[in-house]
């Protein structure tokens, strides 16, 4: 195809309708996610406390998630009269945008990833980093003082555990020597004892913890602590722009349990990978999926389990113990890279 | 001209004009949060720009530091403020000579570099674009091996200026009463519970019913 000089070849065409078609998996793939796992959510935190959870849309309730969409789709938008109007109806945006677009770098599969571009990790961080805006300028736009509460707790919150999770991806980085989402699997690859969880365990933990701080969830949920502050940041939002917060953060957590399977637990690399068992020693994105879900499964554990923090107690955890933590990690870390030791270390 | 190059110059036309407009709101724009939300917008677009010349590690840095951190921290002030439009607009006619002179002048500073010749800028190379090394390694090599002291002695700067911060603003105040964890988890059970019989000597429990 030519028009004025211009050539577009059939190979961009097809790259264009290749990514596009990517993208577009991609999304309804982590939107299904989330009405499944907020089914997930509420029929194990149902179990936990011997209730049935949802069972009246479809078989065994399978069909609630779907419901619970409708009704919030049919439901009237309220902006409140003082809010700032266009900050408002941005904010639901700001937060969901990130959750998604972070998706574009995560090797679902070997060499399977909608943009594999070097600086990965770092892609990662910087777009993690954006949806506190969202979470702000809600709180800020809504113009009541629950909300403002919400949105001051939850950036406080986000800021100070996004430094204990930026210091645990240093310690995988110095492992795997590069940013590179792919390679960075790919080294973790050949048999479960090249996970980086096994070298890296304290920072794991610190990242798996500075996750559940960060996507707000329980115990860490202050920011919408219901006895406190009614639902902190989005107390004024109803219908679609509350489902569009209410998408962000289960996003979100599928992402950060996707993260932590990617740079701790091998990725899409099999548990059984060097032995013997054929179908079970394949990578692929089964493996992925499972433990993303294993990992997804303790969010709905804690909050089934923990009692919330309280707003001091967050902060110590955050700066008094996490940060130092993974300072001295890290030293130690340098120490082993020096010496080469075991099969994480050796170049 | 190929498709990709129509591409590069379209997004490259599209950022910058976004860029030029949310810088103009910066300056424009009357509630400061909004001003806020303009310098972030333009953060934005610099970093995608930045990206096209090949420079994403900066650009992908720029997001992640000046809106990831610097911003937030600004937002949060800003929306703290409490500000009365009408008493900043109060002085305008006033001042306004002043700031048009300022203006012209700054804008004939610049048109003056961007048209001079003999200042020699149109003849600058343009700038380099690391070819086969990675982004991230070529600028690694760079300030952790070729400029490394340099490098060390800006961080060490930076440190000191993180200390005197803090040390500047360290208020000690008598009589907080701060939680220590520690001995609040070594509690010993046996001093703080005293097991009482409810039920003492002579009585069964039920009301007032001698045994």
């Amino acid at each position: 195809m030519t028009f004025d000089g211009i050539v577009l070849s059939p190979e961009d065409l097809r790259a264009v309708v290749r990514t596009v078609g990517a993208v577009v998996l991609t999304t309804v793939g982590v939107i299904l996610s989330v009405a499944y796992l907020t089914y997930a959510e509420r029929k194990i935190i149902g179990y936990m406390q011997a209730r049935l959870g949802p069972n009246r849309v479809g078989r065994w309730g399978l069909l609630q998630p779907f419901a619970d969409v409708f009704k919030l789709l049919s439901k009237e938008p309220v902006i409140p009269d003082a809010a700032s109007r266009a900050v408002f109806v941005g904010a639901p945006l700001l937060v969901l945008t990130p959750a998604l677009a972070a998706w574009a770098v995560i090797p679902f599969a070997p060499h399977t990833a909608i943009a594999p571009i070097n600086a990965g990790l770092l892609y990662l961080l910087a777009l993690t980093s954006l949806g506190v805006y969202g979470v702000i300028l809600a709180g800020w736009a809504s113009n009541s003082r629950y909300a403002l509460l919400g949105a001051m707790r939850s950036a406080a919150q986000i800021v100070s555990y996004e430094i204990a999770m930026g210091f645990a991806l240093v310690g995988v980085l110095m492992a795997a020597g590069t940013l590179d989402l792919g390679h960075l699997v790919a080294r973790q690859a050949p048999n479960i004892l090249h996970w980086y969880v096994i070298p890296l365990l304290p920072l794991f933990f610190v990242y798996f913890i500075s996750a559940v701080a960060e996507t707000n969830r329980a115990p860490f949920d202050v920011v919408e602590g219901e006895s406190e502050i009614v639902a902190g940041f989005h107390v004024e939002y109803s219908g679609v722009m509350f489902a569009m917060f209410f998408l962000a953060e289960y996003a979100n957590m599928i992402l950060v349990s996707t993260l932590a399977a990617t740079l701790f637990l091998g990725g899409w690399a099999s548990p059984f990978a060097g032995l013997p068992w054929g179908l079970l020693a394949a990578p692929g994105f089964f493996w992925l999926a499972l433990k993303v879900m294993i990992l997804l499964f303790c969010f709905l554990w804690f909050r089934a389990t923990f009692p919330r923090f309280r707003y001091d107690q967050i902060m110590r955890l955050g700066w008094k113990v996490f940060v130092p933590l993974t300072i001295v990690w890290i030293s130690l870390e340098g120490v082993a890279l020096w010496y080469r030791v075991g099969p994480w270390f050796a170049r | 001209m190929t498709a990709a190059h129509l591409l590069v110059e379209g997004v490259f036309g599209f950022f910058a004009t976004v860029l030029v407009v949310s810088a103009l709101g910066v300056v424009v724009a009357r509630n400061p949060v909004h001003a806020a939300l303009f310098l972030i917008l333009s953060f934005f677009n610099a970093a995608v720009l930045w990206v096209l010349l090949g420079a994403e590690f900066l650009g992908i840095v720029l997001v992640l530091v000046y809106v990831g951190a610097v911003m937030v921290l600004l937002l949060f002030v800003v929306m703290m403020l409490d500000i009365d439009l009408a008493v900043i607009r109060r002085g305008f006619v006033r001042h306004a000579p002043l700031a048009a002179t300022v203006a012209l002048l700054l804008a004939f500073e610049i048109g003056y570099v961007f048209w001079a010749r003999h200042l020699g800028l149109v003849s600058l190379a343009p700038p380099l674009r690391p070819g086969a090394l990675p982004n991230t390694r070529a600028l690694g090599l760079r300030l952790y091996r070729d400029d490394l002291y340099p490098f060390e002695i800006a961080g060490f700067l930076l440190l000191v200026g993180v200390v005197a911060a803090i040390v500047l603003t360290l208020v000690h105040r008598e009589g907080v009463r701060r939680q220590d964890p520690a001995t609040q988890v070594r509690v010993d059970p046996a001093r703080r519970i005293r097991l009482v019989d409810p039920f003492p000597k002579g009585t069964t429990g039920k009301n007032g019913e001698e045994s």
